[in-house]
């Protein structure tokens, strides 16, 4: 204790006190935090937890009895669909204001998704989670679903799901990466500038359609690179910058004259 | 200033030879390495016949290729095929093109000769010969004492290019009834029905926020006609189901929409392109081609672009059985701006 005491004017003490204090709370934190968190999982069910994790995630915005505020939708009525489509492409919680909410690594698991789906879903009726066979591309009818996504959706998200510009800073996001059940929820939900497209104007194997159309176009196009897709744009810098400035390439050198 | 007798402007006689250019004649003939070094020569061979041997293998691997990678009937397999013949083709003529520009180049003579033009002007006697040939032969037809036989020929020479542009001019503008752009296929109770599958709509199936493609309900053999198509692409309609609250509506308009819904025409009022593109959160609806915004909540107003009216309103009902009907035609010619529109 005295070489302690005699040291308690070094200029480290406090980084290393610092670091104890860090130490201990962490320590305390990992020994009693888990204990608590498994006792809740054990004792309660899905909607208890996901309550829980809404008052803590989204209750700032939301509010805590999720009707929303100015700007902010009401979360009652959305349904789980809404809640799986959000949480779990990353969308919410939102990290900032901005034009809209964009995609991003999601912030909580399958399981946390789901409990805080089941809360949501029940505070009001409203469009549920499909299941795997509602979203089984290999069931869909991929020339139906092109001939729907056509009239409904390629304004906005491209022909091939290619994603496009809307105003002021909006955008429809490209389609590749999307899970099938992110694309489904998308229709049935309309979330942020989407329209929705619910079960009586797009019916359920219309929308499977849909996803099986948008699951062949991943294979990208038979006639070789596809240029994002973006049609006059892309193609027209390629042929203009590329094409052109190697056909001027070969001429400068048919009409050099030979060292 | 008088005194200048000879100003930059005057033309004399041979005294502005001095201000130009001496002809500079041919440049010295430069030999290229070829020429002074055989080895050089021998080089420029050797890479000729690279570029040609480049082309021979081309060939033979786009043939091989043809042979051994066939397309199954899955995308990648069609692009790989297409992919192998058409790198062997690049090299098998890219190799022939390149050789022969370089053997042109490095190794056939490249002295430079000039070949002085012969004059066009064809000699007096021949250019008299001809005239007297022609007065001879016009003389031999006796037009000119003949006024019928004249009169026959011009008559017969000016007819016949009517058979060209007669048919030309009809097929152009066959149809001149311009009343037609007035009007669509929209009557009172004609059903509304969802683009493409052309099923019917009840309100209840328009929740808030949804958008609805439709077009006017007709039987199923019609929807494969050429009529139907031209009239489809007149009369396509945009379904929107607004918040009570947030819909403002011209007085006049109070009962052209249905519990919220209202339906507007889908076509351009700029140069017709289909508008489309709608922001549930703002009710803006864009235009892909120009960017003119209508705003869905307020009357489909232009709230930005170069559309400069707003999209056609088509008024909407429900009848007996619950379907959404239409109440009238447009009341005004949809799509973009033309001549007669307004009279």
């Amino acid at each position: 204790m005295k070489a302690l005491a005699a040291r308690r004017h070094h200029r480290l003490t406090p980084v290393v006190l610092l670091l104890l204090a860090l130490l201990v709370t962490g320590g305390l934190y990992a020994a009693l935090a888990p204990t608590s968190a498994s006792a809740d999982t054990a004792a309660v069910d899905d909607i208890a937890a996901g309550e829980k994790l809404f008052l803590a995630n989204c209750a700032t915005c939301h509010g805590v009895d999720a009707e929303g505020r100015d700007e902010v939708p009401s979360l009652i009525g959305v349904g789980s669909a809404a809640v799986n489509f959000q949480v779990g492409t990353g969308r919410m919680p939102m990290q900032m204001n901005g034009p809209q909410a964009v995609a991003k690594p999601a912030q909580f698991d399958q399981e946390q998704t789901n409990q805080l789906a089941a809360y949501v879903a029940s505070l009001g009726p409203g469009p549920s989670t499909p299941t795997a066979e509602q979203v089984d591309p290999a069931l869909g009818d991929i020339s139906e679903g092109a001939a729907i996504f056509r009239t409904n959706c390629a304004m906005c998200h491209n022909a091939v799901g290619a994603g496009g510009a809307l105003s002021e800073g909006k955008f429809a996001p490209s389609l590749w990466e999307t899970t099938e059940t992110h694309i489904y929820e998308a229709m049935l939900t309309g979330p942020q500038s989407m329209p929705v497209f619910n079960d009586a104007t797009i019916t359920p194997e219309e929308k499977r359609d849909v996803i099986a159309f948008l699951v062949d176009q991943r294979e990208g196009s038979a006639g070789g690179l596809s240029l994002g897709s973006l049609g006059p744009v892309s193609e027209g810098l390629w042929i203009w910058i590329i094409g052109i400035g190697s056909l001027i390439g070969c001429a400068v050198w048919i009409g050099a004259k030979s060292s | 200033m008088s005194e200048h007798k000879n100003t930059d402007l005057t033309v004399t006689d041979g005294s502005n030879e001095l201000d130009r250019f001496p002809d500079p004649g041919m440049p010295e003939h430069k030999l290229r390495m070829a020429d002074k070094d055989p080895k050089a020569a021998k080089r420029a061979e050797a890479q000729v016949v690279i570029l040609f041997l480049i082309s021979i293998v081309g060939t033979i691997a786009m043939l091989i290729a043809y042979f051994t990678i066939r397309p199954d009937g899955t995308t990648e397999s069609v692009r790989n095929a297409n992919l192998a013949l058409g790198l062997g083709l690049f090299f098998a003529l890219m190799g022939i093109g390149l050789a022969a520009v370089h053997w042109a180049k490095t190794l056939m003579s490249d002295h430079e000769k000039s070949e002085e033009r012969h004059p066009q002007r064809s000699s007096d006697e021949v250019r008299e010969a001809a005239v007297a040939v022609l007065k001879e032969g016009a003389e031999d037809s006796g037009i000119a004492r003949r006024g019928v036989l004249k009169g026959a020929v011009v008559t017969a020479l000016a007819l016949f290019p009517l058979t060209i542009v007669v048919p030309l001019i009809s097929s152009i503008g066959g149809d001149w009834d311009i009343a037609k752009f007035k009007h669509t296929i929209w009557r009172r109770g004609t059903r509304l029905a969802i683009d493409p599958t052309g099923k019917l709509l009840k309100p209840e199936d328009i929740t808030i926020g949804s958008i609805v493609h439709v077009i006017p309900d007709v039987p199923a053999e019609e929807r494969n006609s050429h009529h139907w198509i031209t009239e489809k692409a007149k009369a396509i309609v945009l379904l929107v189901r607004l918040d009570q609250s947030e819909l403002k509506e011209a007085p006049d308009r109070k009962s052209w929409s249905y519990d919220g819904i209202v339906a507007y025409s889908k076509i351009c009022t700029h140069v017709g392109c289909p508008v489309a593109l709608y922001e549930r959160q703002t009710h803006h609806l864009l235009c892909p081609c120009h960017q003119s915004t209508f705003d869905v909540a307020d009357g489909a107003k232009v709230v930005f672009g170069p559309a400069k009216r707003p999209l056609p309103q088509l008024p909407i009902m429900v009848d007996d059985e619950g379907y959404l009907v239409a109440q009238s035609d447009f009341d005004e010619p949809v799509g973009p701006s033309y001549w007669e529109r307004l009279k």
